[in-house]
């Protein structure tokens, strides 16, 4: 079991436990994390499980595929540096740091 | 209208534990609402999310826990009583919209006000051998769970209707190394939701992949051998009709009928789906209707008046239910964005934006690689977009939609362009 910390654009933050293996969005949505609507329950059609990773845990994930990328430039929020889709982003050993972005819709 | 439940009363009662109903209670909770909810569904699961299991759960790539909309904890939590397996066969309700819901247990469901989010069910198929073991449709979970189980002792599948539901399916099962023939009534493809350059497109990518598809092809009958199925039997052309097509198993994709049964014994309007309004309001002024089972006016902005859809997506689930809950709190607040959709076909990942129904000019966009996008025009404004493997076309055309912004056919047809540096958006004042 590790946790993800969930910091919303105004600043104030969850911690919620996760299972390795599950991806950062299925444990936000499952728990009811706000801020993380995740429309398309995780097949990469709808970019609203958008996050900001915290920079300095950027280098630890697998780098994003082309399909990612390009559905981030449709996010409504803008993105930023270390953007991703939390439904691409899986839960490993680390303690994740995640933010969320002020809208997804 | 928007008057909160009675404190300490019954409060709301959800009916059917779908995408809407779960939608609809998260949304109240987010709102700040603080009335008693019961989410009341039909099915022995917990609260779960439908779109994988024709795709991912079909496939092995996810498994049940994956769907569970949200943890126990979550629902205890939120004070959101959560009920399996009760269907309700009768309601009274009275003019101010409490009433009771009885249960075809003997369980009896007091509410102040009600929802239903009781969805859509498979349209059957009124052929002879369409009840044999073997012939099934794709809805629920226990559907899934059942072709799940058959999958490994079967070879040859015909998958009848060329939708959605039925072309995801085949995809999946031709990736699991079963021989697959599609069976279509009309002459194209996912005729009812995409344009004909895309449904032309996805008969390629199906062909491709080894599928076998028969257009304009209806099945006369399956036929068994004792309790078993052994092929379908094709009606129509001369050159077609008696031919039977192998197969020990049936997939029946040919589309959905909302269930409007309680609506219709509580004298509520129901025209192709139950009938409301704007706030997902319905004839009665109280009940609210959200999700599949709902007719509603044309969320599109700039629709015509009078028009009306119902809506078969998640997406329109989690946004009607959103304008529900503003109904039910009292709040004012519309329909955010146009409907959009997805459906992904083995490798193929197809994403619409808007409705392209009544089109009069395709502009179409061939990109790097497999993106490819289709720009749907009426009377010169942009309407929708069928986008395949193109996800920066599809969000550009979301977002222009949304926010009522124009996109220049002729220059969009330069593929090198970028939709979203071609959006025009109207002046705000």
């Amino acid at each position: 079991m590790t946790s993800i910390t969930f910091t919303d654009h105004l600043g104030e933050s969850r911690v919620v436990a996760a299972n390795p293996g599950d991806t950062v969005m299925e444990t936000a949505v499952r728990h009811g994390v706000p801020g993380i609507v995740a429309e398309c329950g995780g097949s990469l059609s709808c970019a609203t499980c958008h996050v900001i990773v915290d920079p300095a845990q950027a280098d630890l994930l697998d780098p994003m595929d082309d399909m990612e990328d390009e559905m981030l430039y449709g996010a409504a929020t803008e993105r930023s540096a270390t953007s991703r889709l939390s439904c691409q982003i899986r839960v490993g050993e680390v303690d994740l740091r995640v933010t969320t972005p002020e809208t997804q819709v | 209208m928007g008057t909160e439940t009675s404190p300490g009363g019954p409060g709301l009662l959800i009916i059917g534990a779908s995408q809407a109903g779960v939608a609809l209670a998260t949304s109240l909770r987010a709102l700040g609402h603080d009335g008693a909810i019961t989410l009341l569904g039909d099915e022995d699961h917990r609260p779960y999310q439908r779109p994988a299991l024709s795709k991912e759960f079909l496939q092995d790539k996810v498994g049940k826990e994956s769907l569970i909309f949200r943890t126990a904890e979550y629902w205890a939590e939120h004070r959101i009583r959560v009920v399996q397996g009760e269907r309700i066969v009768r309601i009274d309700k009275r003019p101010d919209g409490s009433g009771i819901a009885f249960a075809r247990s003997g369980e009896v469901f007091t509410f102040d006000r009600l929802a239903l989010t009781v969805g859509a069910r498979a349209r059957r198929l009124g052929i002879p051998g369409a009840d044999l073991p073997g012939v099934l449709a794709l809805r629920q979970a226990d559907d899934a769970l059942e072709l799940k189980a058959r999958v490994p002792l079967v070879e040859d599948v015909v998958v009848i209707g060329g939708g959605f539901i039925g072309l995801e399916a085949a995809a999946s099962l031709a990736t699991l190394g079963k021989r697959v023939t599609v069976l279509e009534a009309g002459p194209h493809l996912v005729g009812r939701a995409v344009g004909t350059p895309t449904s032309e497109k996805l008969l390629q990518h199906h062909l491709r992949h080894g599928v076998e598809v028969l257009l304009n092809a209806t099945a006369a009958r399956i036929v068994g051998e004792g309790d078993r199925v052994v092929g379908v039997e094709l009606a129509g052309s001369a050159s077609r009709a008696g031919r039977v097509v192998r197969a020990d198993l049936v997939l029946v994709g040919v589309g959905v009928l909302p269930n409007t049964e309680l609506a219709e014994q509580l004298g509520l309007a129901v025209d192709d789906g139950i009938v409301v309004d704007e706030r997902a309001v319905c004839s009665d002024g109280v009940t609210v209707a959200v999700g599949d089972c709902a007719n509603l006016p044309n969320p599109v902005p700039g629709s015509q008046p009078g028009d009306r859809v119902r809506l078969e997506s998640v997406n329109n689930a989690v946004e009607q239910a959103k304008v529900a809950a503003y109904a039910i709190t009292g709040r004012d607040g519309e329909y955010a964005g146009i409907p959009w959709f997805w459906s992904n076909q083995g490798s193929l990942k197809l994403q619409i934006a808007g409705l392209s129904r009544g089109y009069d000019r395709v502009v179409v966009r061939e990109g790097e690689g497999t993106r490819w996008s289709a720009l749907y025009y009426r009377d010169g404004r942009l309407v929708a977009a069928d986008c395949i493997d193109h996800p920066l076309d599809f969000m550009a055309v979301k977002a222009a939609l949304a926010q009522g912004g124009r996109i220049d056919p002729d220059a969009a047809a330069d593929a090198t362009r970028s939709l979203k540096q071609l959006t025009r958006l109207p002046v705000s004042a």
